[in-house]
């Protein structure tokens, strides 16, 4: 592990500074996540030597660590104590940390049946935009005391503040695993995933590329092998590596420089856009490639109450998140004037208008 | 208990006029009589009889009665059931309390994509009733389910014994339609698992009926586990249970439920429901397992070593669905038991890190007696939640001052430890002070402007859950840290 070092002290001058400049700030933490969203305007406020462990006690199910510690060290910190952040965050780059991780919300394969990474956000210290260390939320699984300004910051990508530290809950890692696979056409395996999601099946993840279904089965060797004979398949050899390959984008569909949508919908939804597609989360995240028109592609997710993302283009767009409805966006700007009232933080990360 | 009033100047006369203008007569009440039963929430000792109330039934309408209040400046408190135990529906005598209660219906099941469209008055447990067909049920289960509702267990981002493995409200709902002071009609969240923008889902939830009045909620549905069943197991030492709590949670179970019941607690719930507890322990907890019925069985048994390696005097496992009901019923019911064996009771609501457990019964023990005051705890231990009951007899002179500072005592106990004043029940006005104990005038200087993004005027639901700079001077518990003076900002207030 790389050694801690607490730059709270720094980053708060820095923030001082800026405001006093009136200088945007570009918040960066390991640069992996770089590519989503928007380009923010200002100097580089760079986090990654903010890093390291504060606090973990494996029995507590909570882990504390300052938001430029490597994703990739904290997993494997977790490991040794057989948990894990039940989210499997994608990493995108070997550079991931805690921070970006958090300020982007991202979450992997097991976020359909464990939750996501604001699921599991309990408390935060942040820099707000007038230079102040403010703690929200705590170390504690249930605290309802001031609004949870905590899970607000969780996807805001960086805009409303600097995220200084996290606390997650984290969970212990089930203790056995197997990846079933069948053919399937990709509208009959969304059926089953459906159906099964509906009766008390231990399903973590799954996957539907080229015709075929896969399953990830996680829990008491007792459960999997009832659940096992209720889904059928066969069993994936290096499944570990499969859905690392998943989590990461690494399988070939998602190479290539077609852009890529990311188009968020309600599990049984029949979507009906041409270009190649994979779908993940039980049906509730779809991967598309394909070179139709964006407001074709959000008609078509708004239309069953569902958004989409350009995630991956070739050239990076203006406008990568789904609009939002004027009053909505009005009271976005709202907000972001509460947390940060001199428009410092990542100004134009998420959205053109703030 | 006199709350901030916004404008006093609210001509009533004129208010119910306009009201009246696309209200019916029955959904506007303001005769003294009327207004009688909206005094107060589930937390009795704080009553205010409001100016108004109003029962509409359509959003059309919450939309117009806003906007009315808003043009007027009348403040508005909205409320549900009135189940909720920190008084965040308690009226103010110059505003309009704005019911929900009319609000009844389930809207869609959708039992492929496994969620439900509700208005904010369905009551909790009438949405798993509605959901049992499919094999689903709505996850977060307060004690009061069976009369809370929906929009009030979204105000408050309410819990239950379920949530250390099903998480609170706020993980368990996916869309909130809500209408905002001036009128407006936002929706917040999406049908799918997430939605673009900030996660304002997440800021409304929990956020006490400050931001804006919830009128639809879509909430998830998960499926009914096969089986479930509860490991009883008696302890002579609390703090051995408390260790056993760690030590299931360290060998990688997460149980449906865990709950611990220290002595004063057990009797008063064995003398009113007999569910069986053994009276002579010092602590019991209640474990519960839920999945398919190896799973349970194999965590079962997991579950009894450990607790008989962390020195359970005995362990007994509900045999049936009728013993797992009987197991729970003394847990449940641990609130009104109190109110047998005592005149009055009191219950807090702070959560901890686990691992201060043991210490910190040893000094609500030690403040109990320094007030001269008994003591039962009851707790959602897997999720370090205290409910520690303060037994009392309010028409006893200077007996409530005596619980108000023992109260209080264990709350800032709990933030001493790195917890929290309230894990559930909420701030309202009940917590008002010791918001002060867990927070910097920078932090609640924050959430104010968060509350002025959504309302500027403060005309919702005024002088909860967080507290002005002026009142925590007052009150002298004002956070310091850092070195940073107790309330540089005052002025601005």
């Amino acid at each position: 592990m790389t050694a801690p070092h607490d730059a709270n002290t720094d980053i708060k001058a820095r923030v001082l500074d800026a405001i006093k400049r009136r200088a945007p700030l570009a918040i960066v933490g390991g640069g992996s996540k770089h590519f989503l969203g928007r380009e923010a305007q200002g100097e580089p406020l760079i986090l990654g030597e903010h890093r390291g462990v504060i606090d973990y006690h494996p029995e507590e199910l909570v882990l504390t660590a300052r938001a430029g510690t490597l994703l990739s060290e904290l997993e494997t910190l977790l490991a040794g104590h057989d948990q894990m952040f039940a989210f499997e965050p994608p990493h995108f780059g070997a550079a991931a940390t805690l921070g970006g991780t958090i300020a982007a919300n991202i979450s992997g394969p097991r976020r359909a049946y464990a939750g996501f990474a604001r699921d599991f956000v309990l408390g935060t210290h942040i820099v707000n935009g007038r230079g102040e260390i403010l703690r929200f939320g705590g170390e504690v699984m249930k605290n309802v005391a001031g609004y949870d300004l905590s899970r607000l910051v969780t996807g805001a990508m960086g805009t409303l503040g600097v995220i200084l530290d996290v606390s997650l809950k984290v969970l212990p890692r089930p203790r056995e695993t197997i990846t079933l696979m069948q053919p399937s056409s990709p509208r009959a395996a969304v059926e089953k995933l459906c159906r099964w999601a509906a009766a008390p099946l231990p399903i973590s993840a799954s996957y539907i590329e080229d015709e075929h279904l896969y399953v990830r089965l996680s829990g008491t060797p007792s459960a999997l092998a009832e659940a096992r004979a209720t889904i059928g398949g066969d069993v994936l050899d290096d499944a570990d590596k499969f859905w690392l390959e998943v989590r990461e984008q690494r399988r070939p569909f998602f190479g290539g420089d077609a852009p890529l949508w990311r188009i968020s919908l309600p599990p049984a939804a029949i979507l009906d856009l041409p270009g190649e597609q994979v779908i993940e989360w039980g049906g509730a995240l779809r991967w598309l490639k394909t070179d139709a028109p964006a407001t074709t592609i959000r008609a078509a997710a708004a239309k069953h109450g569902g958004h989409a993302m350009l995630f991956r283009s070739p050239v990076r767009s203006p406008e990568p998140y789904h609009p939002l409805p004027a009053p909505l966006m009005q009271l976005h700007r709202r907000i972001k004037a509460a947390m940060d009232p001199y428009g410092i933080f990542n100004r134009g990360r998420m959205y053109a208008e703030f | 208990m006199i709350l901030p009033a916004a404008k006093p100047t609210t001509d009533k006369r004129e208010l119910i006029a306009a009201l009246g203008r696309f209200l019916p007569d029955d959904a506007i009440l303001h005769a003294t009589e009327d207004l009688r039963p909206y005094e107060c929430d589930g937390l009795s000792a704080f009553r205010q009889t409001p100016m108004v109330v109003v029962l509409p039934r359509t959003i059309e309408q919450v939309q117009k009665i806003m906007r009315v209040c808003h043009e007027r400046g009348a403040p508005v408190v909205a409320r549900g059931a009135g189940t909720g135990l920190s008084g965040g529906a308690l009226p103010l005598g110059d505003g309009l309390l704005l019911s929900l209660a009319r609000f009844m219906s389930i809207l869609d099941i959708d039992p492929a994509n496994r969620t439900m469209r509700v208005q904010p008055g369905v009551r909790n447990l009438a949405i798993s009733e509605a959901a049992a067909p499919f094999g689903l049920y709505y996850a977060p289960d307060p004690s009061s389910q069976i009369a809370c509702t929906i929009g009030g267990n979204v105000a408050e981002n309410a819990g239950g014994v379920h949530c250390l493995k099903y998480g609170l409200t706020v993980h368990n709902i996916l869309k909130l339609k809500l209408v905002t002071m001036d009128g407006e009609l936002l929706t917040f969240g999406a049908d799918g698992l997430d939605a673009p923008g900030f996660d304002l889902l997440a800021l409304a939830t929990g956020s006490e009926g400050m931001l804006g009045v919830v009128v639809e909620v879509t909430v998830k549905l998960v499926p009914k586990p096969e089986t479930a069943r509860v490991v009883l197991a008696a302890f002579d030492d609390v703090e051995h249970a408390g260790a056993a709590v760690g030590a299931i949670i360290a060998a990688g179970c997460v149980p449906a439920g865990l709950e611990m019941m220290d002595n004063p607690a057990i009797r008063a719930a064995e003398a009113f429901v007999h569910s069986g507890y053994p009276v002579d322990a010092a602590a019991i907890l209640l474990c519960e397992l839920d999945g398919t019925a190896e799973a349970v069985a194999d965590d079962i048994e997991r579950v009894e070593s450990i607790m008989a390696r962390c020195g359970a005097s005995a362990t007994r496992v509900s045999r049936d669905e009728a013993e797992r009901a009987r197991f729970w019923a003394g847990r449940k019911m641990a609130f009104p038991a109190m109110g047998r064996i005592s005149p009055d009771y009191y219950c807090t609501d702070g959560t901890i890190p686990r691992k201060h457990l043991p210490r910190v019964l040893r000094r609500i023990e030690a403040l109990g007696r320094k007030y001269e005051l008994p003591v039962a705890n009851v707790f959602h231990a897997g999720d370090g939640n205290l409910h520690p009951m303060i037994l009392y007899d309010a028409n006893r002179p200077g007996e409530l001052e005596r619980v108000e500072g023992l109260g209080g005592e264990i709350l800032k106990l709990c933030v001493e430890v790195g917890g929290t004043i309230t894990g559930e029940h909420g701030v309202g006005v009940e917590k008002i002070n010791q918001m002060c104990d867990q927070f910097s005038s920078a932090e609640l200087t924050q959430f104010h402007a968060i509350k002025a993004a959504f309302d500027p005027e403060g005309l919702l639901n005024p002088g909860k859950a967080v507290p002005l700079l002026k009142r925590c001077a007052e009150y002298g518990g004002l956070h310091v840290h850092g070195g940073e003076l107790p309330f540089p900002e005052l002025e601005r207030f």
